[in-house]
């Protein structure tokens, strides 16, 4: 059984963040959960995936962010105890629904999570999907710590249900990524039949019905208020006169300086997890009786401007102060020292620093970045694109380890802004410019938001190549199925979707389907699409290595290895190749046979035909 | 008892997350609170993994520079590259044999004199445990227990207020079934290894 299963009420566990967002859904009895991968939310829809196999759960990978959150709408509207997760920008696709989803509202509870990303440990942008509470008129719960996460997302649905609105979970990286001891629960039966009572003008979102139901919209988020001012998870601790307000990982890192320091009798913390709206009678509550203030929280002033206004309302003007003291910045996470730095900077606290150690006089090291696995068909293609078009061609890529193109010495990576942005901002490219261009995306990213660019290329009579990096899976992310992918693999009965298929189906007329690991044919397909007047299409078709050692074990790869006599050291192979399976010994190329997985595209890049399969 | 940081460095594919998640369970066994933060995502494509275990009090679970009390690491210039994390107090647990990253392999860096940059690190910390994690590990059974060889020395160091039966009962906890036993022997073979140096 799986473990999020088994545990037994009362029992503690170690969980990430992530699972104990699960566990906190099914005790809540969540029946139906739709999502699209992305890091840090990953493991959240990963758990439900397999959990759905041994329950009657519904859960689905959608296609992107914004159909999983308009498919679980259906189902909330309908009754439904409802759950769609995604990362921070998979706001931004989802932002459609969600705006008018907040007018309409929802029946059975929906909690939405939005798995935020300061640092970018894994992302484009540390966007502060604070403001989507905001902009949405939705309320928000910001977890302090595992445990919390798990007891948030509990309230969350009775709360949703409560104010019949969605309600936004939001977690950073140190929530969702971090382990801590988790009191389990009692699971409540999962109700996973719903009903629809028809009712075109509070659903129909109409100009004449959507003027009513902003109103109602209003009303709820009045509602959600007094619900703010009396939620246990908002808390003044301590009986200080100095104020700290906080919220979510932050907290920690201010109780934990506020006791390194030995200084925890002289504050007092309000801790803000019910954090939109902002319960403002507390605030008034708290700051009446303090005497300064630091706001401590990541990335955006959101709760230091708010807590500012609070003051100017009430007239109670003392120093309240956040960004720019010590060193709380609206860049990147907290982090312990950081934060003592900025309370000691702030309340003129002794505070001395333990001293990393002196690293100046250490070697320099080489660098580690994360790369492409040895075998990796994307590895191939990026070659072949490479030698055909060189560095005058534009290469706009798209979110997925196809990305890692840009390191050396392949550097194939010239823009990307967001999912399914290669296939559309290729056409800028190529308008603007009178070089050839040619675009990259993943399977996965196709189908969440590529197609629209294609469509989009082929009816503007735009002029560029599209190579569809298809590899049967959701790579970056984990080997999650996505519409493309042959569930019969995955023993699931899904139906897949050819890419072939949609892309001629647009009408495309050049549409070559090739396999990488054939080097001349992968060649000869770029040269031909980069010679055709209009959108072309190359769908580089072969399995993620990874995914398939998995799903569809390979018998016994015949590694490589150099051939000492025949090589002549032109290192085509490590200089343009560049297969982390290489290494250098004693000034010769070697193929690390453990983890060669006998590919043979590295024999074909050699001038000297010199790598050979291993006798 | 006083929070004790520990801080793991490595390389995709050398267990990391296990071994931090390891100690945080045996440190849940011996009834201490605990948090683990976990940097995911670059496992399998080679990057430098880095996890943290802070145990005893403390409500973070990331540390900051200067304040681990313990650097396990499983590549040597990737503890060169967490040194950073470390004081003049810490404890250093280090595996001595190197892994190259494919940089060095084109050109793009060289990797450093381990021997004669372990021997600075020694002078720069309270104690430096360095050992070949490898071949203890294929002694094991399994290339692959570099990082229970690592836990096995980290548990004999005497830095952390756990027996070496809450580890194991740890390791029961949170091993498969079928790998259990090399990884119990590597973790043996860690702790006898510690205790020689």
């Amino acid at each position: 059984m799986h473990p999020l299963l088994a545990g037994k009420p009362g029992e503690q566990m170690l969980l990430l963040g992530n699972e104990a967002i699960v566990r906190g859904a099914l005790e809540a009895g969540v029946a139906f959960a739709t999502a699209y991968p992305g890091t840090p939310s990953s493991e959240v829809p990963l758990n439900f995936y397999q959990i759905k196999q041994e329950t009657d759960l519904y859960f689905e990978y959608s296609t992107n962010e914004k159909v999983a959150l308009e498919v679980a709408a259906g189902a909330a509207v309908s009754g439904l105890r409802t759950m769609v997760t995604m990362k921070h920008v998979g706001v931004n696709v989802a932002a459609d629904p969600l705006m008018t989803l907040a007018y309409t509202g929802v029946n059975g509870g929906m909690v939405i999570l939005t798995a935020d990303d300061p640092s970018l440990f894994s992302s484009q942008n540390e966007q502060d999907n604070r403001f989507y509470a905001r902009l949405a008129g939705l309320p928000m719960l910001e977890p302090t710590t595992p445990q919390e996460a798990k007891d948030m997302t509990i309230y969350a649905f009775a709360l949703s249900e409560q104010l019949k609105l969605p309600v936004l979970l939001r977690t950073t990286t140190r929530i969702n990524h971090s382990r801590g001891i988790v009191t389990l629960g009692e699971m409540v039966p999962r109700r996973i039949q719903g009903a629809f009572a028809k009712d075109p003008f509070s659903y129909v979102t109409v100009p004449a019905v959507s003027r009513t139901l902003h109103v109602k919209l209003l009303k709820k988020i009045d509602q959600a208020l007094e619900e703010a001012e009396r939620s246990s998870f908002n808390e003044i601790i301590g009986q200080g006169k100095w104020g700290i307000i906080t919220h979510g990982v932050s907290l920690c890192y201010v109780r934990d300086a506020l006791e390194e320091l030995q200084v925890s009798g002289a504050f007092s913390v309000l801790k803000l997890g019910f954090s939109f709206p902002l319960p403002e009678k507390l605030i008034q509550q708290f700051l009446d009786r303090v005497e300064k203030v630091l706001v401590v929280e990541e990335l955006e002033p959101i709760m230091e401007e708010a807590v500012q206004a609070a003051a100017q309302r009430s007239g109670r003007l003392i120093p309240i102060r956040g960004k720019g003291i010590g060193e709380l910045g609206r860049l990147y996470e907290n982090e312990p020292v950081r934060v003592k730095k900025s309370i000691a900077a702030y309340f003129d606290l002794n505070y001395q620093p333990l001293a990393p150690v002196d690293v100046a006089d250490l070697p320099a090291l080489p660098g580690r970045p994360p790369n492409l696995c040895p075998g990796c068909p994307h590895r191939s293609t990026f070659y072949a694109v490479k030698k055909v078009a060189g560095e005058d061609a534009i290469y706009p890529t798209d979110i997925g380890c196809y990305t890692l193109g840009i390191l050396p010495p392949l550097s194939i990576a010239d823009f990307v802004i967001c999912m399914g942005s290669s296939a559309s901002s290729a056409a800028g490219f190529a308008r603007a410019t009178d070089k050839p261009v040619i675009a990259f995306i993943g399977d996965s990213t196709f189908f969440h938001s590529g197609i629209t660019g294609l469509i989009n290329a082929f009816h503007n009579n735009h002029k560029f190549t599209l190579v569809i990096l298809d590899n049967g899976t959701t790579a970056m992310t984990g080997h999650q199925p996505h519409p493309g992918v042959d569930a019969a693999l995955l023993g699931q009965p899904n139906n897949q979707v050819s890419v072939e298929a949609v892309v001629r189906g647009i009408g495309i007329k050049m549409v070559t389907v090739v396999n990488p690991k054939k080097l001349k044919d992968t060649m000869a397909a770029v040269k031909k699409s980069l010679e055709f007047e209009g959108v072309s299409v190359i769908i580089s078709q072969e399995i993620c290595p990874l995914y398939a050692k998995r799903v569809q074990p390979p018998a016994k790869a015949r590694t490589f290895t150099v051939s000492e006599s025949r090589c002549k050291n032109h290192r085509d192979c490590v200089n343009l190749f560049a297969c982390p399976a290489f290494y250098l010994e004693n000034d010769r190329v070697k193929i690390n046979e453990n983890l060669c997985i006998g590919c043979a595209v590295c024999a074909q890049v050699c001038p000297e035909q010199a790598i050979l399969p291993r006798k | 008892m006083d929070t004790k940081r520990i801080v793991f460095v490595g390389v995709g594919g050398q267990g990391n997350l296990l071994s931090s998640q390891v100690l945080g369970e045996a440190a849940m066994l011996a009834g201490l609170p605990v948090n683990v933060s976990e940097v995911h995502g670059m496992a399998q494509r080679g990057g430098v993994v880095e996890s943290a275990v802070v145990m005893g009090g403390a409500l973070s679970s990331i540390v900051s520079d200067g304040e681990a009390d313990i650097l396990l690491s499983f590549e040597p210039s990737e503890t060169l590259r967490a040194l950073a994390k470390c004081s003049q107090d810490s404890t250093v647990i280090t595996n001595i044999v190197p892994l190259e990253p494919f940089t060095v392999a084109v050109g793009k860096g060289v990797y450093p004199d381990i021997k004669a940059a372990l021997e600075q690190v020694k002078k720069k910390v309270k104690r430096l445990i360095a050992l070949n994690a490898n071949a203890l590990a294929e002694q094991a059974g399994s290339a692959m227990a570099v990082n229970i060889v690592m836990l096995g020395a980290l548990a004999q160091s005497g830095t952390l207020p756990l027996t070496r039966e809450q580890f194991k009962a740890a390791m029961e906890k949170t091993i498969k079934k079928k790998l259990l036993e090399v990884n119990l022997k590597a973790f043996d073979l860690g702790y006898e290894a510690a205790a020689k140096l």
